[in-house]
């Protein structure tokens, strides 16, 4: 079983974030960078695998050359190897340029099963893994909250307001995880230490050939034109005079009623 | 001079942080108010391998190094002092002096089941004459066979309630003969004859085990004796010397929660129409916290780091150990002040902030033992 797991380095969901002045990109150097927690989902699901069936699970991402923290994490979870892709000139790539450096390294790396989070905490887009369908051509499922590999087909279930979904798929595929398909671990000592000496490849545009007018801010088919802060809330209604429990529910009742909230 | 951290040191500190502020940080106020230890995590511990930070792999450790096993003493101690300290008594007290002084059968027993969490180790030195003056111990052990008996009591052995391996220092001399007088013996806790004495109940550090031990007829096979006859004394101390650098990591722990709590609160706290961060009064108690958290650190580091180069480091543990554990008695007050009468209930955690740090001052050599140790050291020369 050959799993590759997409990863990325977002900044730390409990910093305070801060757009770059003039790019509206993230300022990553001002704060702790992690591993995006939706991918930690990721990858303790293809470890689960490979603990199961065997194999081995590569790690994949794009990212400044710090983005081998986030690898190395991963690794210390229990992966086998990392690929980073790290290039000046890939910066601002949106997700369709993203998915296509991706889905370059993919088509040189033997898989059966490509494995990523649902979104990353930064963009928010979730449209990886769909572009990498496409580009691949490959099946994806998304938001799966069960996974189970039998053979040459996956069985997956996705959860709904409704029930549950179970779809199958032959391998390879693409599977987008839901936040709550396992617990991931926590990378034991063991495992920290032995994260370095994992192999580590970093790969550059020219090292995939990639077509630079595809990729970067090039490449790109969104542009991020403006940002605005979210304005801060006004000051709340504080009912402090009131005659009876009654009343002063009634007070908040009416409060809720005008204000269309309930 | 260096003072970073290797990526190693760092990737362990940020793993046990994060797990120490999800998973023990949110029960930590119930165990303190039960006095419950908390088994289902210290065994968890030992499958991520913080009971053996710094054992060699070829000992079922993590391989790590004494600096790694210090940082997540601080990082545990953070989230609930009583956690630490029975991680800091099974690797220094009981894993390191069989590593150090051990026969290689001795470790083959013994250390990857410590370092594993299968076994947990406790030291027993202390008896209830004998405390400070360590060397006036009475336990006698007494030459039987090929053996020896063991008698006698033992007091405020931290990790008893659940130890599988105490490792007792015991008279092998004539009564009175002193610290040429103390043998070490490794003792497994199944032992018959040993019993434990009931849970004391203390301040603070609910989530820790302090019993007594009473030895009566214990018999031990001479494999059981760690160093010489008339070498345990000298086991004792220098154990201790490392010992004492991992509570300088617990009391620096302690008073980083402490600061934590107060500069959050303070960030939030509205009096007299402002953040009660902004009064110059709160500032200058936050500013003092950080500073001397820094100055224990960097002690503390120092010593640690002396220690793993294989340098003396005696004078130094004690520096770190009096200075942060004091430290830490006085922040976590301030700590306190800062949140008024909220800090003074259990609602906020820094009243147990306040009763945890007290023990730093007293186990593993008092500060007055400490200071002696600073100024022997000072008048040697």
């Amino acid at each position: 079983m050959q799993t590759v797991v997409l990863v990325k380095q977002v900044v730390d969901t409990e910093a305070e974030k801060r757009l770059l002045p003039g790019e509206w990109r993230l300022d990553r150097a001002s704060v702790e960078n992690i591993l995006n927690p939706y991918d930690e989902y990721a990858v303790e699901a293809a470890v689960q695998l490979k603990e199961e069936l065997g194999g081995e699970v590569t790690v994949l991402s794009m990212g400044p050359q710090e983005a081998e923290e986030a690898i190395r994490k991963a690794l210390a979870m229990g992966a086998d190897r990392g690929v980073l892709v790290s290039d000046p000139v890939l910066q601002g790539s949106d997700a369709l340029a993203t998915a296509r450096v991706l889905a370059q390294v993919l088509r040189g790396l033997g898989f059966d099963l490509v494995l990523c989070g649902s979104m990353s905490t930064d963009a928010q887009t979730g449209l990886v893994p769909a572009a990498l369908g496409e580009l691949l051509d490959l099946p994806v499922l998304g938001a799966v909250n069960r996974l189970e590999v039998h053979g040459g087909s996956l069985k997956a279930a996705r959860q709904t307001d409704e029930g549950a979904i179970v779809y199958e798929c032959p391998l390879p595929a693409v599977v987008a995880v839901a936040k709550g398909i396992n617990e991931p671990r926590y990378p034991s000592l063991r495992g920290i230490m032995g994260a370095k000496k994992k192999p580590l490849d970093t790969k550059t545009a020219a090292d995939l050939a990639l077509e630079l007018g595809a990729v970067g801010l090039g490449g790109a088919r969104t542009r991020v034109h403006a940002a605005t802060s979210v304005p801060p809330r006004a000051a709340g209604k504080t009912v402090t005079e009131y005659e009876s429990p009654q009343e002063g529910a009634r007070l908040l009742a009416d409060f809720l009623h005008e204000n269309k909230l309930v | 001079m260096e003072f970073g951290l290797t990526e190693e040191q760092r990737d362990i500190q940020t793993m046990t942080r994060d797990f120490a502020r999800e998973r023990i940080a949110p029960r930590a106020r119930e165990w303190d108010r039960e006095h419950v230890v908390p088994m289902d995590l210290l065994a968890e511990l030992g499958e991520l391998g913080l009971l053996g930070v710094c054992v060699p792999e070829e000992y079922g450790g993590a391989g790590a190094d004494y600096l790694s096993f210090i940082l997540v003493i601080e990082e545990l101690s953070r989230a609930d002092a009583g956690v630490g300290v029975a991680v800091a008594v099974n690797t220094s007290l009981a894993t390191l002096p069989i590593l150090e002084f051990g026969t290689q059968e001795q470790k083959q027993v013994w250390v990857s089941r410590l370092a594993s969490g299968e076994v947990l180790g406790a030291y027993a030195l202390t008896e209830p004459g004998s405390g400070s003056d360590a060397a006036s111990i009475v336990t006698s052990a007494r030459r039987d066979g090929d053996g020896y008996l063991l008698n006698g009591a033992k007091q405020f052995i931290t990790n008893a309630g659940f130890a599988g391996l105490f490792v007792v220092m015991a008279r092998t001399g004539p009564p009175g003969s002193g610290a040429q007088g103390v043998t070490a013996f490794l003792v497994d806790a199944a032992t018959e004859g040993l019993a434990l004495g009931r849970e004391e109940e203390k301040l603070g550090l609910n989530s820790s085990s302090t019993r007594g031990l009473v030895l009566e007829n214990v018999r031990v096979a001479e494999s059981a004796r760690l160093g010489a006859e008339g070498e345990g004394f000298v086991i004792a101390m220098k154990t201790l010397d490392g010992g004492r650098i991992g509570i300088a990591a617990q009391a620096i722990g302690i008073a980083q929660a402490g600061l934590d709590t107060a500069l959050a609160y303070a960030g939030q706290r509205q009096q007299f129409g402002q953040l009660i961060a902004d009064f110059q009064a709160i500032q200058w108690k936050l500013a003092d916290m950080d500073k001397d958290i820094d100055a224990a650190r960097l002690l503390t580091y120092r010593a640690a780091w002396l220690k793993m180069s294989g340098l003396p480091h005696t004078a130094e543990g004690a520096k770190a150990k009096l200075f942060a554990s004091e430290m830490a008695r006085r922040h976590t007050a301030e700590a306190v002040q800062v949140l008024g009468g909220y800090g003074y209930t259990k609602e906020f955690p820094v009243e147990r902030y306040y009763r945890d740090a007290k023990i730093t001052e007293i186990y593993e050599g008092t500060s007055e033992i400490q200071r002696l140790v600073i100024a022997r050291e000072l008048l040697k020369s």
